[in-house]
């Protein structure tokens, strides 16, 4: 039964990101969790040792999953028992409380340091559905934590979790004279700044493997595109050409980035080959083009142009160069991301004077608009798992990340406590 | 002679211009800082007073205050540097062409003289798009000094998008301030 996994970790526990720790973290709020949120108690896993662990797992546990919105939890002062061990279930008391799963376990210590061993029962079949036993270092421990959450949130609703994703944003003082990329876990948790500059950062975009970053910087006086690697902080201008460089997104195999360039003023879409670094010009029209993102499949781009006046939100094949409107709904719709399956498209749309995230199904075209609670949304970015939207939007004069379910069932709010938070980039699934 | 060398000390060439601004004096003096109108008598009055004590061409004395007057029209119009822009919109409002007019002016008569198209936008809609939005309006501004006798050369455009906003705060009034071309003089 005891699966080991410890590979899984390795790779990006290693990473020694030039980090600065700082109090600044996001915590999650939910503020609308799914209606059909499963109700599930994450019992406080057992401990001998004598001071408290680096990490308390099942607190961070019970976060990640009530975070998601798929279930509802129970506090633990309101457990009837407290069971750590499967001979001290009984079920009836989970019964009474209406809950349908329990989670349980215990973390020990081991020489190289800690195992988690856990349980997952079913209170109305009565029966264990399954276990699982963890280990990692006692610096790995809140990686060990989400690796639960993801093995749990996977069996019990078949869909990948992403607890165990990072994102990257760019945070500004409120008088935009410093502003930082910062990397943290999806959470929240772990925030560290891995650039900094007195000028602006914008549109950040992850490599498909998820080991390097490319975002623009106007470190030299106007917009320029850098990719750093995340594992060593090493930069490396990618396009500064005449005019302004913007809009960085690597195709789903990595081997090209399409980005934004205006050779004579002119915002047009161009993709290089990262190898060569041949460019080749894909978009040749008066009006803007912008903001490309690649299909799933890596033949076409989706991308942002006002060739019909306002913004809207257009495909082109790269082969064949066709282009094909995608948007009809309202007069600014722009910033189109797809989701990893690429059967929908979520994007900023404007309906009134207000500006929102919509999701667009790709073949009905039917539009859902996600988000009404907050103002100014934009910057749409898809968790790996096409579950959530994580956004930018705007809250009493600032600037905050929220997120919301494709399905817009469940949102959240990831208040920072310090200056503004924008363009958020949600990782890939790393291996 | 005299008259070049005194187009020199003010640094102004009058051409085409000249007949813009003087067209548009009210105008001009709504939008200028409340002393100019002190600085245009003194500098009228300098002028006179060197005229009469050069020549009895009474002819010549008209002419130069004429000039003058425009001079300072023009350096009024000069101070006027931030262009403003409606909403998802890069051309050019009509009330800060004659400006435009006089920093083209300016540029054609001195070749060595180099500005910033500083463009950016309010905060709504999308940061990427807000970028390619600021860079045309300093593309619009460019065009039209260029049209106006300004050089290629002497003109950098680039775009801040929505990232440095003039004013904070989610108004009407502090987003139409936003939308807006700076132009910034790097070597006069």
């Amino acid at each position: 039964m005891v699966i080991r996994f410890l590979a899984v970790f390795s790779l990006f526990i290693s990473l020694t990101l030039t980090s600065t720790m700082t109090r600044a973290e996001l915590v999650i709020e939910v503020t609308q969790g799914k209606q059909s949120a499963i109700p599930l108690a994450v019992v406080p896993f057992a401990w001998a040792g004598q001071n408290p662990p680096p990490e308390d797992v099942s607190s961070i546990v019970a976060n990640d999953l009530a975070g998601s919105g798929y279930f509802r939890l129970i506090p633990a002062e309101n457990m009837i028992s407290r069971p750590t061990e499967l001979s001290q279930v009984n079920y009836d008391d989970w019964a009474k409380l209406q809950q349908d799963f329990v989670v349980l376990g215990r973390l020990s210590v081991l020489p190289t340091g800690y195992a988690v061993e856990f349980h997952v029962l079913d209170v109305h079949q009565k029966v264990e559905v399954f276990r699982h036993r963890v280990k990692g270092k006692a610096s790995q421990l809140r990686d060990v934590a989400h690796y639960i959450s993801d093995f749990i949130f996977k069996k019990l609703t078949g869909i990948d979790g992403v607890f165990s994703t990072n994102l990257i944003y760019v945070t500004t003082n409120r008088e935009r004279t410093l502003f930082n990329l910062m990397y943290a876990d999806a959470d929240g948790a772990r925030e560290r700044r891995i650039f900094k500059s007195r000028h602006p950062i914008i549109s950040p975009a992850w490599s498909p493997d998820g080991k390097k970053v490319a975002y623009v910087s106007f470190e030299n006086g106007k917009s320029e595109i850098f990719f750093q690697t995340l594992a060593t902080g090493k930069r490396e201008k990618i396009a500064a050409f005449t005019g302004s460089n913007s809009a960085p997104a690597f195709s789903p195999d990595g081997t090209k980035l399409a980005f934004v360039r205006s050779k004579l003023g002119n915002p047009d879409i161009w993709v290089m080959d990262l190898n060569s670094r041949k460019l080749e010009r894909i978009t040749k029209h008066y009006a803007i083009d912008t903001e490309p993102q690649w299909t799933i499949d890596g033949q076409s781009l989706i991308f942002t142009s006002s060739r019909a006046g306002g913004p809207q939100i257009y495909q082109i094949n790269l082969a064949s160069r066709k282009v094909e409107r995608l948007t009809f709904e309202g007069k600014y719709n722009a910033r189109a991301r797809l989701t990893a399956d690429g059967r929908k498209m979520v994007y900023v749309h404007q309906s009134g004077q207000r500006f929102h995230i919509a999701s667009q199904d790709m073949k009905s075209g039917r539009v859902h608009i996600l988000t009404s609670e907050t103002e100014l949304d934009e910057s749409p970015s898809v968790a790996p798992n096409g579950s959530m939207v994580i956004y930018a939007a705007s809250e009493a004069d600032r600037s905050i990340l929220a997120a919301v379910s494709v399905d817009g069932e469940v949102k959240f709010r990831l208040p920072s406590k310090y200056g503004d938070v924008r363009e958020p980039a949600w990782s890939p699934i790393l291996q | 002679m005299q008259k070049t060398a005194l187009y020199k000390a003010l640094g102004l060439t009058l051409g085409a211009v000249l007949m813009s601004a003087c067209s548009s004096t009210g105008e001009v003096n709504e939008g200028a800082a409340s002393s100019e109108p002190t600085a245009i008598e003194e500098q009228v009055a300098e002028q006179g007073q060197e005229a009469q004590t050069q020549a009895v061409e009474s002819g010549a004395v008209v002419a130069d205050k004429l000039e003058a007057e425009a001079n300072a029209a023009q350096t009024a119009l000069l101070e006027m540097t931030v262009f403003y822009f409606g909403f998802d919109q890069s051309s050019l409002a009509e009330d800060g062409k004659d400006a435009l007019k006089a920093h083209a002016a300016y540029l054609a008569a001195n070749p060595s003289a180099r500005v910033v198209l500083e463009g950016h936008a309010d905060e709504r809609g999308t940061v990427e798009y807000n970028l390619a939005l600021g860079e045309r309006r300093a593309m619009a501004v460019r065009r039209f000094l260029m049209a106006n006798n300004a050089q290629a050369g002497q003109l950098q455009v680039v775009s801040f998008g929505e990232e440095r906003p003039a004013v904070v705060g989610q108004n009407d009034a502090s987003w139409a301030k936003n939308r807006r071309v700076e132009v910034k003089y790097q070597s006069r």
